[in-house]
């Protein structure tokens, strides 16, 4: 049986709307992620793959069209709703690692638990090691963000984008910085945490390697998905 | 991490040691800025209680007169006056009407804590060749010590006032040449006359009243100036000396009497206070707005720097009143600090002025008064004023889109 956890309906999404600059980047996207799965989302550069991994994570809104998550529509949702929404349903791996620099990197991957529950406990403490752990980074785990490497940085936002036990990671580009060798070990840590049951994964990449890996390719070209 | 503080606070707390040199430099324009106010504040507490301290030592709190004499203008006829013109009286020596009785009266007064009748009047005192016209006051010695420290202000001999002695001071002194246990010639308007013993030397810091100031037991005095029986003045002494005023406002309505407080026959002085507040608020305000400024200023930049931040922090779920906190806080933070530290410097360059101004007898320049509520209300006011400059950055980082924060 598959469980829906996101649905998007005839979505457009137009920029400098009422602007003689006005621009629809996204032309009616029909698109539903599953439990479990683990999409490549690929196209050419400005053909709006960011724009909708923006949509779908909540951080930007639709222009027409509809978006549900599990079954619910966003759209009539304010904005301390869909704050919450985003905060207990997405993680967000970004293509620059996008660490909080003053904040180590346990604390980093504290921080979706911490605004959420206001304040740290033991609990937090734990789990954001054991997540570190996982990413194999129990080492670093005190080093403010700057002080480690591209891969371990981009390791630690893995591990950020699961502190909350999401039902979608969405990654924008997650190894596109990285040498063949980390873009591997952190492609492949995202198969190991979906393949344990945990996230359904849409990852961005220009990679066609790494998208062949993935169990289903979504492309999108000139703002429409060519399946 | 700390597992006591909320998210907000830890989160300022970071992004201000992670901006040190952006904190260190703010900091320092509030802290100077805090530094000015407090040093100011306290100078001006300092100048205030001397100021106090010298009027109500030398000074009756309330001094009871007999009232002016007014002329009435003499009707020739029903309505039509003789001369539209009014001379002022000259002004006799008088007694104070009953002043037992109101004396008495003043005495059961709830604030007032002392009482003293005085007979003065101007006098001659020769001795040898030399003679001086003085002003001779003629007090109840065991009351009036309470009223006018004497014997704070004797240099020379002791606060003795039996009917033989005279109190004079030092300029006077040395100008007819007489020393502590010779005699003088008092002879007074009348042109009674008296000889007196000197029994001490007064200096009040002031060549004027060392000059003229004399000072004989009431009895004498009463005798010199033909007055006996009578009394000139009754000083009045209260144990809050702000409501001096409202007392001699009381004494001059319930008897024939006019009564001056210290408030009011030292006006000069209270507009010249009024004056240096209202400067000292000006300052302060400015000073205020200034230290806003600087902290919003910072602030904003701040917004700016970490707008990538901000948006990670959105994009993971945090809420906008969160992202407000963190930038409030931080302003609250910054002028708490700011002003602690501007309050440990403004003293301590009290303390350092203090010791360095000295009068020309080395007696220090104003007394040190170091309030701590002035430091309570420096910190609570820059603080409120640092939440409020952070209004605006804090704003400003709650609508920032997370969308163009995390692409830019
Ligand atoms: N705020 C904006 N205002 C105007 N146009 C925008 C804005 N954001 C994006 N666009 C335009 O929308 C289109 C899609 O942008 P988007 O960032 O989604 O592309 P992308 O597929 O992620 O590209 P890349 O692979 O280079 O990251 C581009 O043509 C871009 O110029
Ligand atoms: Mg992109």
């Amino acid at each position: 049986m598959t469980e829906e956890i996101i649905r998007l309906e005839a979505v457009t999404k137009s920029y400098n709307i009422g602007m003689t600059s006005e621009i629809e980047v996204l032309h009616g996207i029909d698109l539903t992620i599953n439990r479990g799965d683990f999409v490549a989302l690929m196209g050419p550069s400005g053909s709006g793959k960011s724009t909708l991994l923006n949509i779908i994570g909540l951080l930007d809104k639709p222009t027409s069209g509809r978006l549900a998550i599990h079954g619910q529509d966003t759209g009539t949702l304010d904005d301390a709703a869909v704050t919450r929404l985003r905060g207990h349903t997405i993680g967000f791996v970004f293509q620059y690692h996008m660490l909080i620099s003053a904040l180590t990197a346990a604390e980093n991957v504290m921080m979706p638990i911490l605004v959420d529950k206001g304040r740290s406990n033991a609990a937090i403490e734990a789990k954001a090691r054991s997540l570190l752990d996982q990413v194999g980074l129990s080492a670093v785990a005190d080093n403010l963000a700057p002080n480690m490497s591209g891969g371990q940085q981009q390791r630690v936002a893995i591990a950020r984008a699961l502190a909350m036990d999401p039902d979608l990671v969405l990654a924008d580009e997650p190894t596109g910085n990285l040498d063949s060798k980390s873009a591997d070990d952190v492609f492949e840590l995202m198969r190991r945490v979906n393949a344990r049951g945990g996230a359904s994964f849409l990852i961005v990449t220009h990679n066609l390697a790494l998208a062949q890996r993935c169990d289903r390719i979504v492309e999108v070209v000139d703002g429409r998905l060519k399946a | 991490m700390n597992r006591i503080a909320p998210i907000a606070w830890i989160m300022a707390l970071r992004f201000l040691k992670d901006g040190r040199l952006q904190t260190l430099f703010i900091l320092g324009g509030i802290a100077i800025g805090v530094a000015v106010i407090v040093f100011m504040s306290a100078m001006l507490a300092g100048l205030e209680q001397n100021f106090l301290r010298r009027v109500l030592t030398s000074q009756a709190h309330i001094q009871i007169l007999p009232p002016d004499q007014v002329a009435r203008p003499l009707p020739s006829a029903a309505g039509v006056f003789a001369d539209q013109i009014i001379q002022r009286p000259s002004q006799r020596i008088r007694s104070v009407d009953q002043w037992q009785k109101v004396m008495d009266a003043a005495r059961s007064m709830e604030d007032v804590a002392v009482v003293s009748p005085n007979a003065s009047g101007s006098a001659l005192l020769t001795r040898g060749e030399a003679s001086r016209s003085v002003s001779m006051t003629g007090v109840v010695p065991e009351t009036y010590f309470l009223v006018v420290r004497l014997p704070d202000y004797l240099v020379e001999g002791q606060p003795r006032l039996s009917s033989e002695d005279i109190l004079i001071g030092t300029d006077l002194a040395r100008d007819i040449g007489a020393v502590v246990g010779g005699k003088v010639n008092v002879t007074a308007a009348s042109g009674a006359r008296r000889t007196l013993t000197i029994t001490g030397l007064l200096d009040f810091g002031n060549k004027g009243a060392n000059m003229r100031a004399a000072f004989v037991a009431l009895r004498t005095a009463q005798s010199l100036i033909g007055m006996v029986g009578g009394i000139t003045s009754i000083d009045v002494t209260v144990r809050d000396i702000y409501t001096a005023e409202t007392i001699a406002r009381r004494i001059a309505a319930e008897h024939p009497v006019q009564a001056d407080s210290w408030i009011k026959t030292n006006a000069q002085f209270f507009s010249a206070m009024r004056a240096q507040i209202a400067t000292n608020t000006l300052i302060r305000v400015f000073v205020g707005l200034s230290v806003a400024f600087g902290i919003a200023a910072v602030l904003i930049v701040s917004v700016i720097q970490r707008s990538k931040d901000i948006g990670i922090l959105r994009a993971m779920g945090a809420r906008r009143g969160q992202l407000m906190q963190v930038f409030l806080i931080q302003g609250g933070l910054l002028g708490f600090a700011g002003s602690l530290i501007g309050a440990a410097m403004g003293l301590g360059a009290l303390v350092y002025w203090h010791s360095l101004a000295r009068q020309a007898d080395g007696k220090e320049l104003f007394p040190l008064v170091l309030d701590p509520t002035l430091v309570a209300s420096a910190a609570v006011m820059a603080t409120i004023v640092g939440v409020l400059a952070a209004a605006m950055p804090a704003v400003r980082a709650a609508r920032l889109d997370p969308v163009v924060a995390i692409r830019g």
